[in-house]
């Protein structure tokens, strides 16, 4: 048996992802509760933990979304701090995995790597990591460093931050110490530290990713234990793997070592009637008229309340040329009037009005999982069996009981297909992953 | 005995407990009737970041406060102002804030960033609790209205930029920070802040900016008159919290054979059997508002301070009961905080 060649586990697990700041998540349904309010995340991580899930992951906002210059008003938003609300949570749980993503352009990486070391410790071992960048000023007004970074250089400098990371975590010689001082010296950081806290049960903090783009999958082949991917669609999830599986063979890694979870929204029923029927009551609360109108200002710059959310595209042309950052790293990059035009074209193709146009762009169509338990499970079960991917990470759209019926019905079915856990297997996140325990990071001391 | 002065409450330094015990230490010192739990965030070997240990402690607790000690010299004032924030709702609105500046060179090290001494450290302060302020008033009370009719979820009018600038005359980098906040107005509006004495006053952190000072002396006989030393230098509206370490009579082992393996701290120390310290707790709580205890050793002083201490400064009426379903601003008798955005005045009586 070589290491080289990938064993898929026939086995799924679950995460759900609590955003926070999107519009997904329903706010305009009667059983929606508070975002801020201790008791939702009380309540829904304790509904995974049921579900035996294998991590309850936090988004992170560094800057409150704006629309039109002006902070955006029609979405959920406003979320607490995510390792202070994972640090609250672990009192209240045992096995389920904290994930906090967490920004490398923001943080100091000595601070950021003594507060992972921390929750992972207070929680028994159970803490993980969601490694994200940005670096547009925007973000940066909040800071101290303001807009310091370089797009071209965030990936070379977030390897860099994870490095020292590792470096702080593994520089504990004995569950007494003594500490190897870490020092990095790099482009943006220059960092002298001894470190404070002793291994975890679990070693370090797992490590999550969400790279895409080639450079976001070499980093995460090399540095990630779990991919936080964008492609659950079945075709598309094999074909994420075989790459992932060469790119950590080729960093030197096992074929097994980086895992695959991605995104994901599920909408269920009993029948796949009532399901579709679910879903077109979900989708017309994720994106009113409103949200339509203005999914459209923000590409196009200009107000545009006008329009008939039941009309045609505006025929109007943006009056920016780029998009701006200031929705949310999804908004990057795309030339506004390039944009508009195709998307005309293409409305008018499919017959669409504005509505109906944004709530197909909008809709998480390739990561929704729509229909009866049972297919679902049979669909899921499938998964398993050619370890397309080693679990999903659902974002509830519906906060605090979105994952009540998931936990209640999804779940026993697929414990009945022998593809889900029954029982956490540990009480760390690494073990209830099966991740295999880190190899300590050879430079510990850095000149 | 009668009660000769007005209740004061006791806050317990809970760095000893680690995080190996965190629950069991944070349990044993609501039962024992402590009011406040605080989280040193000392560079100390094997201590846990402090305001996640208050965190964890927020959920599990009902009546005790929870106050992590957060440097404002090398952190970023829009980390911990949400920090905070957030410890506030998983703690129920019991949340504060010691604010301190750090003085050592490895805290600058450790951040590449200029080593920071002297009056310096408090502009550092000043600047980062301003910041921390603005953006906790950032969103008004009511700016969540899940408005379903006109499909917003916030009524932006009651938003606001923090739009924080570093004073002229600032020593270290200047910076600012834009806002507003990313997470609404905390359940008590704004935190209550704390600082040692010697950070407050007239050309340091401005008396307003803070809600309570930390008095320390090097003997208990000094304390009463450097706390009132302090409240004739800063005013009579600020709430005063004497430091004192403890070392207890415990477990067959007399105070004085346990000090001698104790470290120096600096603050006044009380050593001996718990009726001496009722005793100076009696007449230390008739000159502040709260006493701050420290521990030798959380799992043996706390024991005696439960079974002998509280129960005895019960019995003589110094000290409050625990406030039920209390805010940390009740407990020191602060008023609902006013909001410096507000667009429409509030509280205003005729």
């Amino acid at each position: 048996m070589t290491r080289d060649i990938f064993q898929p586990s026939g086995q799924i697990q679950f995460g759900i992802f609590f955003q926070g700041v999107n519009s997904g998540t329903v706010w305009k349904a009667a059983e929606s509760g508070s975002q801020t309010d201790f008791e939702s995340f009380r309540r829904i991580v304790q509904t995974a933990e049921r579900g035996k899930f294998a991590a309850f992951f936090l988004g992170e906002g560094l800057r409150l979304r704006e629309h039109l210059g002006r902070p955006h008003a029609l979405d959920v938003a406003g979320r607490p701090d995510a390792q202070t609300m994972l640090a609250a949570l672990a009192s209240v749980t045992k096995n389920i995995g904290l994930v906090a993503t967490q920004n490398t352009t923001y943080n100091d990486p000595a601070d950021l790597a003594h507060r992972l070391s921390s929750l992972d410790l207070i929680s028994g071992g159970r803490a993980a990591w969601n490694v994200v960048t940005t670096d547009n000023a925007w973000t940066g007004a909040n800071f101290r460093r303001g807009g310091y970074l370089d797009h071209a250089d965030r990936y070379k400098h977030a390897e860099a931050f994870v490095e020292t990371a590792k470096r702080i975590w593994d520089s504990w010689e004995t569950a007494e110490g003594p500490a190897r001082p870490v020092l990095h010296e790099g482009q943006h950081y220059t960092v002298d530290v001894t470190p404070r806290l002793p291994r975890s049960a679990q070693y370090r903090p797992v490590l999550f990713q969400a790279g895409d783009s080639p450079e976001g999958r070499d980093f995460a082949a090399r540095q990630a234990d779990v991919i936080f991917s964008a492609h659950p669609k079945f075709d598309d999830a094999v074909e994420f793997r075989r790459d992932i599986v060469a790119r950590s063979v080729a960093a030197g890694r096992g074929a097994n070592a980086v895992q695959i979870m991605p995104a994901s929204e599920f909408i269920l029923a009993a029948t796949p009637e009532e399901a579709e029927e679910k879903k077109a009551w979900v989708r017309s609360l994720q994106i009113g008229p409103q949200q339509a109108i203005a999914y459209l200002e923000q590409f196009w710059g200009r107000e545009l309340s006008s329009y008939d959310p039941d009309g045609p595209l505006p025929e109007i042309d943006p009056v920016v040329e780029e998009t701006s950052e200031t929705r949310g790293s999804g908004f990057h990059g795309a030339k506004a009037r390039q944009l508009a035009d195709q998307w005309r074209a293409e409305a008018k193709d499919k017959g669409l009005s504005i509505r109906q146009f944004v709530t197909s762009k909008t809709a998480r169509i390739d990561s929704t999982f729509t229909g009866s338990y049972s297919a679902v499970a049979d669909h899921l079960a499938e998964y398993a069996r050619v370890g397309a991917v080693d679990g999903f990470n659902i974002s509830p759209w519906l906060i605090p009981t979105g994952l009540d019926d998931i936990v209640n019905h999804l779940v026993p079915e697929l414990q009945e297909r022998g593809v889900y856990p029954t029982e956490y297997r540990g009480t760390t996140l690494r073990e209830n992953l099966g991740l295999e325990t880190p190899v300590r990071s050879e430079h510990s001391v850095q000149v | 005995m009668s009660i000769s002065h007005t209740p004061g409450f006791l806050a317990i330094e809970l760095d000893g407990a680690g995080y190996q015990d965190l629950a069991g230490a944070v349990l044993a010192a609501e039962s024992a009737g402590f009011h406040v739990a605080t989280f040193q965030d000392a560079p100390r070997a094997g201590r846990a970041n402090a305001l996640q240990r208050a965190a964890f402690a927020g959920p599990i607790t009902r009546t005790i406060a929870v106050v992590p000690e957060v440097d404002t010299v090398y952190t970023e004032p829009f980390h911990i102002s949400t920090q905070l924030a957030s410890l506030d709702y998983v703690s129920g609105g019991r949340a504060g804030w010691i604010a301190t500046a750090d003085e050592s060179p490895e805290a600058a090290a450790a951040v590449g960033r200029s080593f920071v001494s002297g009056e310096a450290l408090a502009q550092e302060a000043a600047a980062s609790i301003e910041v921390g302020r603005r953006l906790w008033d950032s969103w008004e009370d009511d700016a969540v209205i899940r408005d379903v009719a006109t499909g917003r979820y916030l009524d932006v009018d009651k938003l606001h930029y923090a739009d924080f600038e570093t004073p002229a005359d600032f020593a270290a980098a200047p910076y600012s920070v834009k806002g507003p906040s990313i997470i609404p107005r905390p359940l008590q509006g704004q935190l209550p802040v704390l600082a040692a004495a010697s950070l407050v006053g007239e050309g340091l952190v401005p008396v307003e900016a803070v809600d309570a000072v930390l008095v320390s002396a090097p003997t208990p006989g000094l304390l009463t008159a450097e706390i009132r030393d302090v409240r004739a230098r800063l005013g009579g509206s600020l709430a005063v919290v004497a430091e004192l370490d403890v070392v207890l009579d415990a477990r067959g082992q007399a105070a004085e054979a346990r000090v001698a393996s104790l470290p120096e701290s600096g603050r006044a120390r009380y050593a001996g059997p718990a009726a001496g310290l009722v005793e100076l707790l009696d007449v230390l709580l008739g000159e502040a508002d709260g006493i701050r205890l420290h521990p030798a050793a959380v799992d043996v002083d706390l024991e005696e301070l439960s079974r002998l201490v509280l129960p005895g400064l019960r019995r003589s009426g110094s000290l409050l009961g625990p406030l039920q379903d209390g805010t940390f601003r009740d407990l020191l008798g602060l008023g609902p905080a006013q909001n410096r955005y507000a667009t429409t005045a509030s509280g205003t009586g005729n």
